[in-house]
């Protein structure tokens, strides 16, 4: 007895030694730490722009500034004029168009649809001074805007529909002087504003970059690493890596986590194997559009109406415009959770004066599926919406939206679609049948911002589950959790509840047996019992 | 009757530690499968990969085991008596009949018994196991090119694998439920506790016999 009772003892002892030696408890992330001690050190610039007496004058115009600019960098003007933020075009090669150039000159969307007709509102995000129209000079030096970028004072603001020149409160000395490395604020002039408005396009892209805590952002949090988008958006002569998927097709010059986080970032060699078919972002970004509304839908049709002859405007309980008579109704949402995708990489676009192919139109098209092996999982924002397109060509028109006087045509002027799409589809160099009508269309923005503390990133359950799990709308392959085989569930339930029923109908019947047994000996003691009193 | 030793201390452990990690596998693993709710996936899913490869462990000393002592001689299928085992457990058991074979120490199983673990041991864990460590290393290769398993489905892999979990639970049912048909409701049970079992008197004989076996 005392050997069973060492021997059960021993059997514990070793099973919770083998718990402890198996189960690993989160170690430290030497590697993350590595990065942040790298991350936290700040660059100290090498010249204090103040004390360079080719800076110390009143200059008269923009240009002026960018010729001071040269007077020292003398090359560097040619290193921007390659850049695609100048040429507002790459060339690229793409699935079923082979190579071919595209950019804000050519691509549209499915929320200001187009540059064409509209540059000189457009050009506000232009780094360049005085794109009035499409015979804008790509050539001339002089209208490099390197303040846009470089000004380090946020004292420099591009002016509205002024071409891209600033605007005219701007002290451009002040902002000559205090040039340097480019601050978020200098992209997010940008970036942030995209189709209008603060997070209109990105979701994950917005002013609240300026100043977030953590939970918004890990890397870019002011409490937190407090990153410039230029520590991962990095630059050699002015061509910055990253290039977001809605607007560009190949799969090169990405700016991606791996390019710090190494392929295999996590202490767990499970989650690190999940990273060959799911994208960081897909576990690490759980919701977007974490601090202001982005758009979700914007209806082009519903624009035009006016009250008292006039346009105007709704807005929801949020400030956010649900109506603008000049672009339509739009849907806005806060927090939102993002759709996923299969992506390899590759994309394509809808291109000016391209033939409609299927509706809803597809703006952009990710490339990917399940048995691709460079296809990822990855999060994204689709903005769904319907615009102008000509009934008869089926293409989606190019309508001429800003200008500056009643009468020359524009539809935020006017209010008049078939002057607006004349007007825009000539100045595109295509013609227009006259006959318009809406039609749906959809765009999809990969979400690779916002990433979120990791306590709070997506858990394993929030896809590996039956029910509307984040991955219910993938199929084709199979996560366990949320697949399983029906046939096989379905016989195996049965078998096993049929199994337990017969053991017990077995166990019954040999109880029944017993007390049947029971009772016959107990008869015959009983008998015999009883056999002297008969006698 | 007499008390004759017939489950050895490893024999004991190897049984023991199996059932009970069988049983925590299969919750863990039908957990996993999206039948239970206990632990919560991302636990679930852990406490299975460790549990399998102490499985894996505990399987690879067994089969020395086996092999060394000459224990395997034990799951040899027979037909002799095979229809007479089936007909006691059909009928004869519940007339309280005598059962059709002896427990002896060199024989402990019938031949009923001997043909079920023979699958068991042959077909049904292998099945579990091959598709389960297919499972535990999916797509680990490919970080090498080395894409085997990639090419093979997970729907397949998880197929066998979830077919060798049920066959295993009807198989548990079955195997606890028949270890209430010995002498007593208990008797089997004490004694895959203890080692010892109170078997018929004449086959006291084959003590020596099987001490000689064992020094094989």
């Amino acid at each position: 007895m005392l050997r069973n009772l060492l021997l059960v003892i021993l059997i514990v002892v070793s099973a919770l030694v083998l718990v402890n030696v198996l189960h690993k408890e989160d170690g430290y992330n030497l590697k993350l730490e590595e990065l942040k001690h790298k991350y936290a050190l700040k660059d100290i610039p090498s010249v204090d722009h103040t004390k360079l007496p080719a800076l110390h004058k009143d200059f008269k115009t923009p240009q002026e500034v960018t010729e001071a600019c040269i007077s020292c960098h003398t090359e560097t003007h040619l290193e921007v004029m390659a850049s695609s933020h100048w040429n507002w075009e790459r060339v690229s090669y793409v699935e079923g168009r082979g190579i071919s150039s595209s950019g804000k000159k050519n691509v549209m969307n499915n929320f200001c649809i187009g540059t064409n007709s509209n540059e000189k509102s457009c050009a506000k995000c232009h780094i360049g001074f005085g794109m009035n129209n499409n015979s804008f000079d790509f050539d001339n030096a002089r209208n490099v805007d390197c303040m846009v970028c470089h000004d380090n004072s946020e004292e420099y603001l591009k002016g509205s529909a002024m071409a891209g020149y600033p605007d005219r409160t701007v002290n451009l000395e002040a902002v000559a002087q205090s040039v340097g490395s480019p601050k978020k604020s200098n992209c997010g002039s940008c970036h942030f504003f995209g189709g209008g408005g603060n997070n209109v396009k990105h979701g994950d892209l917005e002013s609240a970059h300026l100043s977030c805590d953590r939970d918004v952002d890990v890397h870019m949090a002011a409490n937190g690493m407090n990153m410039e988008c230029v520590a991962c958006h990095t630059a050699k002569n002015h061509q910055i890596l990253g290039k977001l998927y809605s607007v560009s097709t190949e799969n090169s010059n990405r700016s991606t986590c791996e390019q710090c986080h190494s392929s295999s970032p996590h202490l767990s060699n499970m989650l690190n194997r999940h990273g060959s078919k799911i994208a960081c972002q897909t576990c690490h970004i759980p919701e977007y559009a974490k601090v202001n509304s982005t758009k979700m839908a914007w209806n082009w049709s519903d624009a035009g109406k006016l009250k008292d002859g006039e346009p105007y405007e709704i807005d929801d309980s949020l400030g956010n415009h649900s109506y603008l008579s000049i672009k339509g109704s739009f849907v806005w949402e806060r927090n939102v959770k993002p759709d996923y995708i299969w992506f390899n990489g590759t994309a394509d676009q809808y291109l000016l004066g391209d033939t409609i192919q299927s509706v809803p139109v597809k703006m952009n098209t990710l490339y990917g599926s399940h048995n691709d092996r460079k296809s990822k999982i990855i999060p994204v924002k689709i903005h769904v919406g319907d615009q102008i397109y000509d009934k008869v060509y089926n293409r989606l028109i190019q309508p001429k939206l800003h200008g500056e006087n009643d009468g020359d045509s524009a539809f935020w002027q006017d209010f008049k679609w078939v002057e607006a799409a004349e007007a825009g589809m000539k100045q595109s160099g295509l013609t227009f049948s006259g006959e318009y009508g809406f039609v749906k269309t959809e765009m999809y923005w990969p979400i690779n911002h916002m990433v979120s503390p990791k306590e709070k990133s997506v858990s394993c359950a929030e896809c590996h589950t039956r029910d509307n799990g984040r991955l219910a709308n993938l199929s084709g392959f199979y996560v366990p959790g949320r697949d399983y085989n029906k046939t096989l569930d379905f016989f195996g339930y049965w078998t096993f509840l049929l199994t337990l029923a017969a053991v017990f109908g077995h166990a019954i019947i040999r109880m029944l047996y017993n007390v049947i047994k029971d009772k016959f000996e107990k008869q015959v003691i009983n008998y015999d019992e009883d056999e002297p009193d008969a006698a | 009757m007499h008390k004759v030793y017939i489950y050895k201390g490893f024999e004991r452990f190897w049984h023991w530690t199996q059932a009970s990690l069988i049983i925590f596998l299969a919750v863990t693993g039908f957990e996993v499968h999206g039948t239970l709710d206990i632990f919560g996936f991302e636990k679930a899913a852990e406490f299975h990969r460790i549990a399998s490869w102490m499985l894996i462990a505990l399987i690879t000393f067994s089969i020395f085991w086996h092999l060394t002592t000459g224990e395997w001689r034990q799951y040899i299928p027979t037909t002799d008596k095979l229809k007479e085992q089936i007909i006691y457990y059909i009928s004869g058991i519940f007339k309280g009949d005598p059962h059709p074979t002896e427990k002896t120490g060199l024989s402990k199983l019938n031949p009923l018994q001997r043909i079920v673990y023979l699958g068991f041991k042959v077909v049904l864990v292998p099945i579990t196991i091959i598709s389960g460590i297919f499972y535990l290393l999916y797509k680990t290769f490919d970080q090498n090119d080395m894409v085997v398993i990639e090419e093979y489905p997970l729907a397949s892999i998880a197929f066998w694998h979830t077919l060798g979990a049920f066959l295993l639970m009807i198989f548990l049912v079955v195997h606890v439920y028949m270890t209430t048909t010995g002498k007593t409701p208990t008797s089997n049970i004490k004694a895959m506790i203890t080692g010892f079992e109170e078997l018929e008197e004449e086959h006291l004989d084959i003590t020596p016999k099987n001490d000689k076996t064992q020094t094989l």
